[in-house]
């Protein structure tokens, strides 16, 4: 049953990419819905049996690793398949209304969008680094085609930059790879990390997890390595940069998570852990600032996310040879703020897509007085921007809350600083649209409102993201489920 | 659950769902807005009244369940809560009334009261509060519901004041945040508790404890004005009047002096906190923002801005008494919490009714406004004497009541500032009065405006005079079990065993 449900998320996707492939733009939107309630419906499915019953590995097609298709689903990688299931449905819906249906190139936004799924739901469920190589490489093809969906020359330049960025990622990655295959004979992660734990003879694999590290965190947009990001996000589609931001980037940083939880022990150090942490603090300062000064809309969402991802990396030092309830405190902020981030963050892309529209302009200014009309898009921004802020009751402070208790926990007190300070400034660029949106001696006397369903999709986002942090707690608990049948098979 | 344990939930809701129903109806349904904003503000009077009485009778309700690993999320009414739900509750509807007036023709009324409502609802979260982390919730809440209301009129003057209001704020919470997690982090999750979790702590807690309650302080404070993180409040007063009366008398500043009453009562109690002579320090700044506040007031020539420095001066009596850390003083700060509220409430209305009716910003404008405005003055002016601390009214109870505890409690100095502070507030507040009713009036009044068959429009002048009515009678009755004074009584017998 689980093995079915598994193999429905990674085929299912990929059908209908080909599917979606032969149709035009508006065939492939009603394809294309039926793809995505079978999509929810099945994760949802899965997600239910991982709760009733705690997680699966299983060997797809009946070769054992280390040689075939190793699948595992855990209670951390149901939330994210359901996560991913959500934000896609999303992106997906708004995308059918949003994108003008008569340009040409549009009718390729569904292929790409599929793929995307696919890639990402392998990630989530593979267990063997190749196969996570594979995904990888998936997710960052699609997204770079979805980036230059956008047309213009500009688009074009921003996805050939990305392009550029996600190959030097996967190419440093891909090296990591071989040195541990040439190591172990194994590339299964469970694999390696019981090797490991049996002698000390990795010595050498410290330098390969190091080169996987710097190609994930390339691909996460780690500062100072983040400059692919903003130009990509910033010019893409509305839809696609909800995509790309709220799933993409999290899809690299899920696997560096993963090694790292499960090899940082053996092969890591107190230097790069702090360093990966440090790094983490200067995007949160550098992307806020910049998002501060950015004249565009999109671009200062865009480097909020710079900003928000460097708040991921606090999960090295805070787990890093510390207390086994401070690390497990340091786990549960980063998928809460994976989660929120995710939500508002999209919510956040579609509700500025949705301003654009109607304001006709993209920069921040031309915002002025646009509170007049009560546009609902406006509020789903406001909304999605206090769980960035990190204020309660959202996702985003539970997440805050719970990096500071495990930073006081492992007396890594430095971390308060970019906690606290982050706030502050990612609040500082959330109320200068704010503001804007409130000057009263503009004079703009028209204002088009997008259509009801273009305005519900990022508010429904923007609710959960705000009801995460009252839900907290169960969330987490699903999050904590481990496999039924013990360790490893 | 018993319905008992849902009456807090209850009491949240109406302004939530009131908020919810505003926001989504179309700005020209002002009839169908007034309705429902004044049906809630009603019933919520009514819910908080029926919860006054049981916790009168010695009932508690109360509904708490766990939000994130290791913090509970907790609503709860005890006499403390009921004392500032009360107040928001009651001046609520009454800001209401005299809002729908105020605005009256003015656009955005739709936005304006839906964040009005939010407003209202953190202030109820704040009060019903079971611990520092929902309290947290609520107090960031307040800021953020807030601030559309500071920038409403979205001029330029209004932006920058809601910079400013926002920088300081979020500041403020962001300190209190770091302060609330470390206190988290060495003694877990604290519900508030009458006489405090840290009567028998080690020794060596003590410098940290120390530390958490100057960064808790801190962070409390601005929102509280104390100097010097008071910088907000004058500015904001470039606000609509009803917002400023909700900011200076209801919601924002009493949320910082709740909060500390909270801190010093229910998280470190009465006796520890003076036992780690920590009210000292906290003593001496009120006593300081008590002085600046009422020196400042003196030479502002701008109606709302006086009034502004004096909510400075005066929300630091609060504190002030809570430091005298006897039951008579602690008595005196408490029940200043509803007499500061009464009057500057009513000043700011006041303030307002000048300012719509006869285009009156400015002091000196003033000349010969009692004869155009008779009850608008009449009700000024007894808030003023209010304030100075004539007898009957709510404000000598209070001063009153705080001197006795300074001599219970061997804090002589304590009568010299209160005593330099009445002349002070007699100082600025009596030329004022004279001009109201002495001068002629000399000018053509800036922006007339005939309004009603009254000297202004019925929804502005009922609520000051009956604001006004309520301070008179808070003094006159002061010794009735159902006054604000006897009800801080009950909470002084409940929470303090000195």
């Amino acid at each position: 049953m689980t093995l079915w449900l598994m193999a429905g998320l990674l085929f299912t996707p990929l059908a209908w990419a080909v599917l979606t492939l032969l149709a035009g733009f508006r065939r492939g939107r009603v394809v294309t819905w039926l793809g995505i309630a079978i999509q929810v419906l099945v994760s949802l499915a899965l997600w239910a049996v991982v709760v009733r019953d705690g997680g699966f590995q299983y060997p797809l097609g009946g070769w054992q690793a280390p040689l075939g298709i190793e699948l595992r689903v855990d209670g951390l990688a149901v939330t994210f398949v359901l996560l991913t299931a959500l934000v896609a449905a999303a992106s997906g819906l708004h995308a059918g209304f949003y994108l003008d249906p008569d340009k040409q190139w549009h009718r390729y936004f569904w292929p790409l969008f599929w793929f995307l799924w696919a890639g990402l739901n392998v990630v989530w469920l593979g267990n063997d680094l190749f196969n996570l190589y594979v995904g990888l490489e998936l997710i960052s093809l699609s997204a770079v085609g979805l980036v230059a969906l956008g047309g213009q020359s500009e688009a074009l330049r921003a996805a050939l930059r990305y392009l550029m960025a996600a190959l030097l990622g996967s190419l440093a990655y891909l090296l990591g790879v071989a040195l541990f295959y040439g190591e172990f004979g194994s590339l299964s992660l469970s694999g390696i990390a019981s090797a490991l734990g049996q002698d000390s003879s990795g010595d050498g694999t410290g330098f390969a997890l190091v080169l996987m590290l710097f190609g994930l965190a390339l691909k996460t947009a780690l500062f100072p390595m983040h400059r692919w990001l903003p130009p990509a996000h910033g010019i893409a589609r509305s839809p696609v940069s909800a995509l790309l931001s709220a799933l993409v980037v999290k899809g690299s940083f899920y696997i560096a998570a993963r090694l790292w939880l499960e090899l940082g022990a053996p092969l890591g150090s107190l230097a790069l852990a702090q360093l990966l942490g440090l790094l983490g603090g200067m995007a949160v300062f550098w992307g806020g600032w910049q998002a501060l000064r950015q004249r565009k809309l999109k671009q200062v969402v865009a480097y909020s996310s710079v900003a928000q991802i460097g708040y991921l990396f606090l999960l090295f030092p805070l787990t890093w040879n510390t207390t086994e309830a401070a690390a497990l405190q340091a786990q549960q902020a980063m998928t809460l703020q994976v989660i929120s981030h995710a939500l508002a963050k999209a919510a956040m892309f579609l509700s500025a897509g949705n301003l654009i529209m109607s304001v006709g302009s993209n920069r921040v200014n031309a915002l002025a007085g646009v509170s007049h009309f009560l546009p609902f898009s406006l509020f789903s921004f406001g909304l999605a921007g206090v769980s960035l802020m990190g204020l309660p009751p959202t996702g985003g402070f539970a997440a805050k809350w719970l990096f500071l208790q495990a930073s006081l926990a492992t007396g890594q007190w430095w971390w308060l600083v970019v906690l606290l300070g982050g706030g502050l400034l990612s609040a500082a660029y959330v109320f200068r649209v704010y503001r804007a949106s409130f000057v009263e001696d503009s004079n703009i006397d028209h204002f088009f409102h997008p259509a009801r369903r273009l305005e519900i999709i990022p508010m429904i986002l923007a609710l959960l993201s705000l009801g995460l942090g009252l839900m907290a707690e169960p969330v987490l608990s699903v999050m904590a489920l481990t496999f039924a049948n013990g360790e490893g098979t | 659950m018993t319905t008992g344990a849902l009456l807090p939930v209850f009491a949240l809701m109406t302004s939530l769902t009131a908020a919810v129903i505003i926001f989504t109806l179309p700005e020209q349904k002002h009839q169908l807005r007034t309705a429902v904003n004044l049906i809630a503000a009603v019933l919520k009077l009514l819910l908080v009244g029926l919860m006054i009485w049981g916790v009168f009778q010695g009932r508690e309700y109360g509904i708490s369940f766990p939000m994130i690993p290791g913090v509970e999320f907790v609503l709860r009414a005890d006499a403390l809560a009921m004392l500032f739900a009360g107040l928001s509750a009651s001046w609520w509807l009454l800001t209401t009334v005299y809002a729908v007036g105020y605005l009256e023709d003015s656009p955005n009324r739709s936005r304006f009261f839906g964040f009005f409502s939010l407003c209202v609802a953190s202030t109820m979260g704040i009060a019903l509060a079971g611990n520092l982390f929902t309290f947290f919730l609520f107090y960031e809440m307040l800021t953020l519901s807030t601030y559309p209301l500071v920038v409403h009129r979205g001029t330029q003057q209004a932006l920058r004041a809601g910079r400013t209001y926002i920088i300081y704020t979020l500041t403020g919470g962001a300190v209190l945040l770091f302060g609330i997690a470390m206190l988290h982090g060495f003694s877990g999750d604290l519900p508030f508790r009458p006489g405090g979790h840290f009567a028998d702590m080690s020794p060596d807690l003590q410098a940290p404890l120390t530390l958490v309650f100057v960064i808790l302080i801190a962070g409390l404070g601005v929102k509280a004005a104390i100097v010097p993180l008071h910088g907000w409040l004058p500015t904001a007063m470039v606000a609509p009047a009803p917002v400023s009366a909700l900011l200076h008398a209801v919601a924002v500043v009493k949320a910082g002096a709740f909060g500390i009453v909270r801190v010093v009562f229910e998280i470190y109690g009465l006796e520890t906190a003076n036992a780690l002579g920590l009210l000292w320090g906290l003593a001496a700044i009120a006593a300081f923002t008590i002085i600046y506040g009422s020196a400042r007031a003196l030479s502002q020539s701008d109606l709302k801005r006086r009034l502004a420095f004096s909510t400075v001066s005066q929300v630091s009596y609060i504190i002030l008494g809570l430091c005298l850390a006897g039951p008579v003083g602690v008595a005196g700060g408490l029940v200043h919490l509803v007499h500061q509220g009464v009057m500057k409430i009513t000043l700011f209305f006041c303030a307002g009714n000048y300012a719509e009716t006869l285009g009156i910003h400015r002091i000196d404008e003033l000349d010969g406004a009692g004869r155009r405005m008779p009850g608008t003055s009449v009700a000024f002016t007894l808030a003023a004497f209010g304030m100075i601390g004539t007898p009957p009214l709510a404000g000598f109870i209070t001063k009153w009541t705080m001197g006795t505890g300074a001599l219970a409690a061997g804090m002589d100095w304590v009568i010299a500032v209160l005593v330099i502070s009445s002349l002070l507030n007699a100082a600025y507040f009596l030329p004022v009065l004279n001009r109201i009713w002495f001068r002629e009036q000399k000018n053509a009044w800036p922006e007339e405006r005939q309004w009603g068959r009254f000297e202004t429009s019925a929804w502005l002048l009922w609520p000051p005079l009956i604001t006004a009515g309520f301070l008179v009678l808070a003094g006159l009755l002061a010794s009735a079990s159902f006054s604000p004074l006897g009800w801080v009584e009950l909470i002084v017998a409940r929470e303090v065993d000195l």
